[in-house]
């Protein structure tokens, strides 16, 4: 290898360093927006005030979702360590249920309940056929949720 | 000290490239026609997803699309360094031929994304990491494109563009980790998982296949390019030729 | 085969896209075959002219 193509490696590396470190930096200054949702102990840990406008992600919890009349909503979202009950009116996806994975976009009442304007829901990276799941079910190694982050 | 032995650089050599790669297309179109065909088949043969029912079955051509978007910027990038140190023009065109067809894939991801977000999430679309990081992936590409248009001067258009493709290389693990990294709408890994894949082999089998077989459209679609590219140069150095 | 063409009843989302998919990726082998061909064959024309085949 001669010295320009070496110098010319060099620069190349320098480009990839460069753009990384650029990168880097600019996600570090953006963290707390880059991340899409919080949980709901890091609302708590937050101190997030209401009215304050944030996405809360969570796995719906079991037995809580309850229907009022019209789209009325409410159910709550955990994340196996604290839970924030969340309000709703409107339409769920199809995949909104207890168990799964859900994002409450909106914000939080004086009283603590979280008032959302839009839930949209998150699925696990789990795919499989439903009677694989039914076995799994029938032989006790199905875990609900467990996937979910 | 008896014959040389066959460097991949010898195939930088624009002659003997043409010789080598002529044979290669028609069986690597065979094998393309003949991967997706069977990934087509399994397709929609498989059971629906326990959760998302049908809908699974976007993710035989959203997966394929993504992965094979990012392995062309993968190449193009690496064409692009080979070009930057080397000199070799034909890195230079190998990385522009792969510019236009990584931008495809890379938009029918977003699109068969965002047909299986509607349904599944309830949006067509989100501004999560993995998202946001995809959709700046068809922007690297726009960009390379654009700027390869704008500079008379050929070298420093090669110049220019490979620093870019370079640079921009750097989203690539980006995209990758940003489930990982960040909290997203996006689902996390199913291949590249600790504790083994978490799909059913029946949905694997045709996931592989058409990732497999659009791997294969692309490098035959590049292959193609690379060879037309090559071609123009010849006729315009001819037409230089018969001008002087 | 009525479950084939409904999709369990996403339908409206799968077909638009393999057919997007179908449309574009075929679109893109057009368009790339078809610029080879014209290349060669303005080349041929050219080497023609020139009177010597290279």
């Amino acid at each position: 290898m001669n010295a320009r193509k070496k110098r010319r490696l060099l620069f190349v590396s320098f480009l990839l360093l460069g753009g990384a470190g650029a990168a880097g930096l600019a996600i570090a200054a953006l963290q707390d927006n880059v991340m899409y949702f919080y949980s709901p102990t890091d609302v708590y840990a937050k101190h997030v005030s209401p009215g304050q406008a944030f996405r809360i992600g969570g796995l719906v919890a079991k037995h809580s979702v309850h229907k009022g009349r019209g789209a009325e909503i409410t159910f709550t979202v955990t994340d196996g360590n604290k839970n924030v009950s969340v309000d709703y009116k409107g339409d769920v996806p199809a995949l909104f249920r207890e168990g799964q994975g859900v994002v409450a976009m909106g914000r939080l009442t004086p009283s603590g309940t979280f008032q959302a304007d839009q839930v949209l829901a998150k699925h696990d990276e789990k795919y499989m056929p439903p009677e694989v799941v039914d076995a799994l079910k029938r032989s006790g190694h199905w875990e609900e949720g467990k996937a979910q982050q | 000290m008896t014959g040389k032995p066959v460097h991949i650089f010898e195939l930088a050599n624009p002659k003997r490239f043409m010789d080598v790669s002529a044979p290669v297309v028609p069986w690597l179109a065979a094998a393309t026609t003949v991967t997706i065909t069977l990934g087509l088949i399994l397709a929609f043969n498989t059971p629906p997803d326990y959760q998302q029912g049908d809908t699974v079955r976007i993710m035989f051509i959203h997966v394929p699309t993504a992965w094979t978007a990012m392995m062309a910027y993968g190449l193009m990038a690496l064409a692009s360094v080979v070009s930057l140190v080397n000199r070799h023009p034909l890195a230079d065109v190998a990385a522009k031929a792969a510019a236009p067809l990584g931008a495809v894939f890379t938009a029918l991801g977003l699109i068969t994304g965002s047909l299986w977000g509607r349904p599944m999430w309830g949006a067509w679309w989100v501004w999560d990491g993995r998202l946001t990081s995809f959709l700046l992936l068809l922007l690297l590409y726009l960009g390379y494109i654009a700027l390869s248009d704008a500079f008379s001067d050929e070298t420093r258009a090669a110049r220019v563009c490979a620093i870019l493709a370079i640079v921009g290389a750097v989203n690539l693990p980006i995209i990758e980790f940003s489930v990982q990294w960040w909290t997203t709408l996006h689902q996390g890994e199913s291949i590249l998982r600790r504790g083994g894949p978490a799909i059913s082999p029946v949905f694997l089998w045709p996931l592989f296949l058409m990732a497999i077989g659009f791997t294969l459209l692309f490098l035959l679609l590049w292959l193609i390019r690379i060879r037309t590219a090559v071609l123009k140069r010849r006729t315009w150095n001819l037409m230089l030729r018969a001008t002087t | 085969m009525n479950d084939f063409i409904t999709q369990g009843g996403y339908a409206g989302y799968v077909w638009p896209a393999y057919a997007i998919t179908a449309l574009a990726l075929s679109a893109l082998a057009a368009w790339a075959l078809s610029a080879y061909r014209k290349a060669k064959a303005e080349l041929a024309r050219i080497e023609s002219k020139e009177g010597r085949p290279s």
